[in-house]
């Protein structure tokens, strides 16, 4: 048993992919590419007499991710003023959700070194981010607020987990299924999905909570592993030494592999949060809910687990195919075409796949489509043409974007499975390598490949192998 | 100028609102030439009371122009081509609006509140914007960073506040009505101290969109006139739902203009005891009698009523409105718009603009500040919350049994400046009658029902339920027919 254990709680900051802002008209932009300051509105500004208005959709994708996070919906729901001062905050307060978040009590399954572990979701909440601080090197300080008023949820987790990969399992799936609901990018280079551990550790057995840091600005989910069990271990060693572990906010220094403190936090921040007086409370009525339960999509866990129970795909298939939204939805539509699940799940896996990292191409932008996979795996299926040639057909429908019959027509690829056509290449061959004959007939096996490949030189590849092995078998044996 | 043209200013300067209307139908007048005649008086007396902060007169007469082509084309619209004053805590596209601070100094909103819209797009002339108390936190435009208004009654005394600069401007003939906003009383009480009619709508009414913000559950904008029929024209015109604001109600305008027809007969109006208690002025108490014996003889039944959580008020007030008003003031900080004052630093600077704060508005941002802080949220804000609800209460359960409430507008007449100045719980009581209304989302309008015996206006309050305003300026109307004090207005000493 290890002398500490670890307690960690997870924040993740998720902004929202909608058209507009949570409260103003203002255009949501990719705020690392766009000019600064050019996507904001007078509100987005905190002008005097600007008033906010509550984003429909932004509430609606909420309402997704609290659902999809198995949480308790609150139906009144209340905005509160968050109350700081800092530049890239406009109006000198965040409009969030503090009493009354729109989702409670709900939790997440993840799987860490084959285990599955239930961690605790203790709210999600609808907010709006902040605009982005740069210091320059002459003590200027420039703020951009293309950012400020983006929608950001905020899921906020039990203290569940236990380590820095379980922390990395819990955030990958987060991201998994906020992608899967077309909600959030999951960039987190671009600082649109942001993950903030709060790290404490205790004696192993005990029941009290250690003095906790938070570790901010981690930009990959490596660095939240790396950065947590880090962490873990420097608290174990001031522990070790008779120290306190003071409560701060600590960086990630990625070239050292260390955290640093950042700020410490001597008394607990006072953010005099009371009743936005700009928003009446916000209703979301049965119908609301049912609505957008039904319109969720069938998420990751639930896809796996049909493709392994239902299509009889093996559990690496079925993982790495509900892996993505949108690759489990273009197999699912390519079942549906009427191929076999396994046949489509062997030539995604071996050959799209391979073929998408060549041309470095996501599956919602290739030219392949479900339906044509399939023609192709039928026309393996009837003989038409062979395994290699298919992939040949496949490379071809990736660039090209033509239908495998084209393809095959167009080429002549189409294998001969002509019985009499064959029968006579195969006696030419014969006919012609008397002595090759003579050593297979005098018991060298191995030639017999080399017969075939005579055949299918001949027929530059198009034959089919089977029949030109059975043909073979009946000629060799005459002689 | 010669005898000739000044008669003729004094003659239109002279109409009221309504009267403006029919001679502009009647083409005895165009706009132009009564926004040059007020624009002219303006510059001659506006010296003297200081009503206006800032002049549009180029712009006012670009719109009179405009009225006039839109009038010569057909459009009768009620207000086209009125001129309006504009309290400086609404924005206006284009045109500097200060709030009455040093803190917005040369502020020029890229927009126009959703209430200025209403008035440009009905073909109003904006003549200019008056003069507040600090982001309209005072009684008296004492509070303004830039000027104190005087009352045209008596140049030595106060016009009321915070919306002092639009009250002065109407009583002194220097605009033909004018936006206002209350968040405690200053629409009506300023009203009461310069003898004209003050209205505050019902919250939700009229939409915030564009109102520099004080206390935003208390915030609304009123309207003034010489008398309540030019005080509902310009309510006519802005009151409405604004999907900008989401505070704004969305429900039917009625016809308030048709709903003056001066017969009150069965109206059950309500004396509440707790309004007629030490500390008024006597002279004050008796002209709300005799009004209130005005309205008996109209035929209304007078009822004795109570609203017992009343002496809560002023404490209830005092918590809520600084505590918004500290959240709402943070965004003052000269980093985007507005005046900055460079320091050594980002903090730095931010602190020396915020000094641009005059001393009440600070006094404010700390009382709410401190009514908000954990630990005492509780106690303060979280306990001024549960008042409020029982002060609302009490409203709900008095316009069971009356249709108006009838108070005085304020505890006495106008006070000389200085007087109170540096006592401000003194100026905080000056809003004792009026801040119920804002805390319980009823509507209010004060109406002169006399004068003291310094010659000082007296302000009558009526305050009915929540979206109720045809009732009580059909009450005030009424009243205001009947008591004739209208005449007595005119006769002003400038």
């Amino acid at each position: 048993m290890d002398k500490y254990e670890a307690i960690i709680g997870l924040e993740i900051h998720a902004e929202l992919m909608t058209k507009s802002k949570m409260f103003t008209g203002a255009p949501v932009v990719d705020s690392v590419e766009a000019e600064p300051n050019t996507a904001v509105s007078p509100l987005c500004l905190g002008m005097p007499g600007t008033l906010p208005v509550i984003n429909k959709k932004a509430v609606e994708y909420a309402l997704r991710v609290a659902l999809a996070l198995n949480c308790q919906i609150n139906q009144d729901n209340i905005f509160a003023r968050k109350n700081y001062f800092y530049p890239d905050l406009p109006k000198g307060y965040q409009i969030s959700q503090y009493e009354e978040p729109i989702g409670v009590n709900g939790w997440l399954d993840v799987t860490v070194n084959d285990e599955m572990r239930r961690i605790r979701i203790r709210r999600v909440h609808m907010e709006e981010d902040t605009g982005k601080l740069t210091h320059v090197d002459d003590g200027t300080s420039l703020v951009d607020y293309n950012r400020a008023g983006v929608p950001l949820l905020e899921i906020v987790t039990e203290p569940d987990i236990h380590s820095g990969e379980e922390a990395r399992a819990y955030a990958m799936k987060i991201r998994q299924i906020l992608r899967y609901l077309g909600v959030n990018s999951g960039d987190m280079e671009k600082g649109v999905l942001r993950v903030e551990p709060n790290i404490s550790i205790r004696p192993s057995g005990s029941a009290e909570l250690g003095t906790r840091t938070e570790l901010k600005n981690l930009n990959s989910f490596r660095v939240l592993a790396d950065g947590t069990a880090y962490e873990i271990e420097r608290q174990a060693k001031v522990l070790d030494a008779g120290d306190r572990v003071v409560q701060e906010t600590r960086g990630w220094n990625e070239a050292k592999k260390r955290t640093f403190s950042q700020r410490v936090k001597e008394e607990a921040e006072d953010y005099r949060y009371f009743p936005e007086p700009d928003l009446p409370p916000l209703y979301i009525s049965d119908e609301w809910i049912a609505a957008a339960r039904a319109a969720l999509p069938e998420l990751p866990d639930a896809k796996a687990a049909r493709y392994v129970n239902e299509l009889d795909l093996s559990a690496y298939e079925a993982q790495v195919l509900a892996q993505e939204r949108a690759v489990g939805e273009w197999f699912d539509t390519a079942v549906t075409a009427g191929g076999a699940p396994k046949s489509i799940a062997k030539w995604m896996i071996n050959e799209l796949f391979r073929l998408m990292n060549e041309h470095r191409q996501m599956i919602d932008r290739i030219q392949v489509t479900p339906q044509g996979l399939v023609e192709l795996i039928a026309l393996v299926d009837k003989g038409t043409i062979n395994n290699n040639t298919a992939k040949d057909v496949l490379a071809e429908m990736f660039t090209s974007g033509q239908s495998p019959q084209e393809i095959v027509e167009a080429k002549g690829l189409a294998q001969i499975s002509d019985e009499a056509a064959l029968a006579t290449a195969v006696t030419q061959i014969l006919d012609d390598n008397p002595e090759m004959v003579a050593r297979y007939l005098a018991g060298e096996n191995k030639l017999r490949g080399w017969f075939v490949g005579q055949v299918m030189k001949a027929t530059r590849g198009k034959a089919n192998p089977g029949l030109v092995n059975q043909l073979l078998s009946q000629q060799l044996a005459e002689r | 100028m010669n005898e000739e043209t000044t008669h003729k200013i004094m003659d239109l300067t002279n109409l009221t609102l309504t009267e403006l209307q029919t001679a502009l139908q009647n083409g005895e007048t165009t706009s132009t030439a009564v926004t040059e005649a007020m624009l002219e008086r303006i510059v001659a007396i506006d010296n003297d009371i200081q009503s206006y902060l800032t002049l549009t007169d180029e712009l006012a007469l670009a719109q009179a122009q405009e009225a006039d082509e839109r009038r010569a084309r057909g459009d009768d619209s009620p207000l086209l081509g009125i001129p309006l004053a504009v309290k400086d805590m609404i924005c206006t596209e284009g045109v500097q609006t200060t709030a009455g601070s040093k803190i917005l100094e040369g502020f020029v909103p890229p927009y126009d509140a959703f209430v200025v819209r209403k008035l440009r797009e009905a073909g109003a002339v904006i003549l200019g914007k008056t003069n507040t108390d600090e982001f309209a936190m005072g009684s008296s435009t004492e509070n303004s960073a830039y000027v104190t208004t005087r009352n045209p009654w008596d140049l030595s005394r106060v016009p009321g506040g915070s919306s002092g600069g639009s009250a002065a401007a109407v009583a002194a003939n220097l605009a033909y009505g004018a936006l206002g906003t209350d968040t405690g009383g200053s629409v009506r009480q300023p009203a009461a101290f310069c003898g004209i009619v003050g209205l505050r709508p019902t919250y939700g009414r009229v939409s915030r969109w564009g109102v520099v913000a004080f206390a935003s559950t208390l915030d609304q904008v009123g309207t003034f006139g010489r008398t309540v029929a030019d005080c509902t024209a310009v309510f006519q015109t802005i009151a409405g739902h604004d999907p900008h604001d989401s505070t704004s109600l969305d429900v039917p305008v009625p016809d308030y203009e048709a709903a003056l027809t001066g017969d009150i007969r069965g109206l059950r109006v309500g004396v509440p005891k707790e309004y007629f208690v030490e500390g008024i002025d006597a002279e004050v108490e008796t002209a709300v009698r005799t009004a209130i014996d005005k309205l008996a003889e109209l035929g209304a039944e007078i009822v004795e009523i109570s609203l017992p959580h009343t002496e809560y008020a002023l404490p209830v007030y005092y918590l809520i409105a600084p505590a918004e008003a500290s959240s709402n003031l943070a965004r003052y900080d000269g980093v985007r718009f507005g005046p900055r004052v460079a320091g050594v630093d980002m903090i730095d600077t931010v602190k020396k603009t915020r000094a641009l704060f005059g001393p009440e508005v600070k006094r404010r941002i700390m009382l709410g500040t401190y009514a908000l802080s954990a630990g005492y949220y509780d106690e303060y804000y979280g306990r001024a919350l549960k008042a409020r609800t029982l002060i609302k209460q009490d409203f709900l359960n008095t316009f069971d049994q009356v249709d108006v409430i009838v108070t005085p507008t304020t505890p006495t007449t106008a006070f000389k400046i200085g007087e109170i100045a540096d006592d401000p719980l003194q100026m905080y009581l000056q809003d004792i009658f009026t801040l119920s209304v804002n805390l319980s989302a009823s509507c209010g309008i004060s109406v002169p029902c006399g004068f003291d015996s310094q010659g000082l206006p007296i302000g009558l309050q009526l305050i009915g339920n929540s979206l109720q305003e045809a009732t009580i300026l059909n009450a005030a109307y009424a009243y205001e027919q009947a008591a004739n004090w209208t005449g007595a207005m005119a006769e002003q000493p400038l």
